[in-house]
């Protein structure tokens, strides 16, 4: 076992997002104490949830007051590993700020990182970290020889699990005093994009669309099927790209990882960034016209047919049996 | 203004990808090409410099081997020059080796501004940005799907996990940018043409006066449980039918 690995929680509403518990869950395989960093959220209100999953100190940075979090984060984390000691490995998720986190982290450590891990384990002393390359194809394991090891991991790689017994961790408030010169970023504005249903990394079913919809306007079929599955939306990039549908909506490498019941991808080939956000679905069905479409490679049920004919036909179907 | 454009060179990635057992490392094909995700970069920069008047262009590349195929297509898109860093010692280069080597390049010819891609499309490791913009300690403002420059304020729309937050800071500064952010131009025949007198600098590690170690190895590649092909059926009008049955029996209805 290792000493000690911090952690990159993140706020999320008034408590935490779920990706916080799946790092202390991995942490607490691999090192015998965790500490938790905590920002943009009151710590006293978090304690207990973190205490469930193991953790044995929090860290408190209060608030960003306006600024993109990463400096004043990285900065404050630089200090306390230097000032406590013993700290062998931090993980963040592979999200928009644990990124900027773990980069400036890395360079004010000078050390260096691996990300998009699926998988870390300790093996005496040293860590693997497992990520998926081409799509989902290969396992690539690596070890850092660093003295501190920065990961970023892929939410949803790791199911949350509570520790036998919750911990009674310390909090600690830190007053952060983040470089001035580099935390220079302010958030004029926050704007959620409204969409129906469940989110979009937490839902039971997915109705994902792609370039086979034909056109921007037919994304409504993928919306009135979704509602009726009482699913949430989701998207190929192209379609993002292309500016059919928000960012918010993108699965995959570069969007969001999910891994519910049922995935449907109706109209999406199966690019191998895509791949990697949905192959973890428990039961998938895919929809294209081209029937060498990768995705159909990997489909428990694959229909080769025009999704602009076959969608409307579903629809009505599942209308139908729900009764509605 | 000069603004520095962060650019990969890839193997072409619809060719068929292999990892070398023996290195560890991604094969590379025989030609390299502009990474997409950093055309829609080149292109902002493009914008900025012409709507600014007079702002210059330069990217800025790590490759082995010389490498300036894929540099090209960005001084024919209509970039000023490039600077091109390959050494061998930068072979298996992590992240933060790789955002040295840029920042420092950045420091040399003087930049004010830089524009990357959040991640490469062979690599896509996503911290390197953020890597420079420490390295240079300046803001990040990271994961940009929108950008405008008012004078020397730069305000971009980051994506959030629900949406944007409008971010601004004045420069100096480091941009990253996610695809679909603008269309990139095609360059014209007299771009690629004139790109073929534009300035490449070739530099190694040592013209930058950095010291390389890397401390990262891979130790294992391995397949992926690999997830087997179900039923695959052709739509004859009913598949609906076929979607129904295997929807009832996962209970989804």
């Amino acid at each position: 076992m290792l000493n000690n690995c911090v952690i990159v929680t993140e706020p999320q509403g008034e408590g935490l997002a779920p990706v916080s518990f799946e790092l202390a869950t991995i942490a607490r395989t691999i090192a015998s104490k965790v500490t938790a960093v905590v920002f943009g959220v009151d710590a006293s209100s978090v304690a207990a949830s973190l205490a469930n999953y193991g953790v044995t100190e929090i860290v408190s940075l209060g608030d960003t007051d306006g600024h993109l979090p990463a400096v004043m984060v990285a900065d404050a984390m630089r200090d306390h590993i230097q000032s406590a000691q013993g700290t062998d490995v931090v993980l963040v998720a592979q999200s928009y700020t644990g990124r900027d986190v773990l980069g400036r982290l890395s360079v004010l450590l000078d050390a260096p990182v691996l990300t998009n891990a699926v998988g870390v384990r300790e093996a005496d002393g040293s860590l693997e970290v497992e990520n998926l390359v081409f799509g989902g194809e290969k396992v690539v394991t690596s070890t850092i020889s660093a003295p501190i090891r920065l990961i970023a991991v892929r939410p949803k790689s790791v199911a949350a699990e509570p520790a036998v017994a919750a911990s009674e961790p310390q909090v600690q408030q830190v007053s952060p005093s983040a470089d001035v010169k580099a935390n220079r970023a302010v958030i004029v504005s926050s704007h959620v994009e409204e969409r129906q249903g469940p989110k979009l990394d937490e839902a039971e079913v997915v109705v994902s669309g792609g370039r086979g919809l034909g056109s921007a306007e037919n994304y409504r079929f993928i919306e009135e099927l979704a509602g009726l599955l009482h699913g949430a939306t989701g998207a190929s990039r192209a379609i993002v790209d292309a500016g059919w549908v928000p960012y918010a909506y993108q699965v995959g490498q570069t969007g969001k990882t999910v891994k519910p019941n049922l995935y449907l991808a109706v109209g999406i080939s199966g690019a191998t960034q895509h791949m990697v956000g949905m192959k973890g679905a428990k039961n998938i069905i895919a929809i294209n016209k081209d029937k060498d479409a990768p995705i159909l490679q990997i489909a428990d049920l694959g229909i080769v047919g025009d999704a602009q004919k076959l969608l409307p036909r579903l629809i009505e179907a599942v209308r139908q049996k729900a009764g509605a | 203004m000069k603004i520095a454009v962060c650019v990969k060179q890839i193997s072409d990635p619809s060719e068929p990808q292999a990892i070398d057992p023996t290195t560890m490392r991604l094969t590379r094909g025989s030609k390299a090409i502009l990474d997409d995700s950093d055309a829609y970069g080149v292109e902002i920069a493009l914008r900025l410099a012409e709507a600014g008047g007079g702002g210059e262009v330069v990217l800025i590349s790590m490759a082995p081997n010389q490498e300036v195929q894929g540099v090209r297509t960005g001084l024919a898109m209509g970039a000023a020059s490039a600077v091109v860093v390959s050494d061998p010692l930068l072979a298996g280069a992590d992240a933060l080796t790789t955002a040295k080597v840029l920042a420092s390049v950045v420091q040399r010819i003087g930049a004010d501004f830089v524009i990357a891609a959040t991640e490469s499309t062979d690599g896509y490791t996503g911290t390197v940005p953020a890597q420079i913009a420490a390295l240079l300690g300046w803001p990040a403002l990271t994961f940009a799907k929108q950008i405008e420059l008012r004078g020397s304020t730069l305000s971009i729309q980051r994506q959030t996990e629900d949406g944007y937050d409008v971010v601004e800071a004045d420069l100096p500064a480091v941009v990253s940018v996610t695809a679909g952010v603008v269309e990139p131009r095609y360059p014209s025949f007299k771009g690629i043409m004139s790109a073929k007198s534009k300035p490449v600098e070739q530099l190694s590690v040592g013209d930058l006066g950095l010291s390389i170690s890397i401390d990262e190895q891979v130790i294992s590649v391995t397949d992926a449980q690999a997830r087997a092909a179900g039923q695959i059926v052709e739509d004859d009008g009913t598949a609906e039918v076929e979607i129904m049955n295997y929807l009832t029996q996962i209970k989804v209805l």
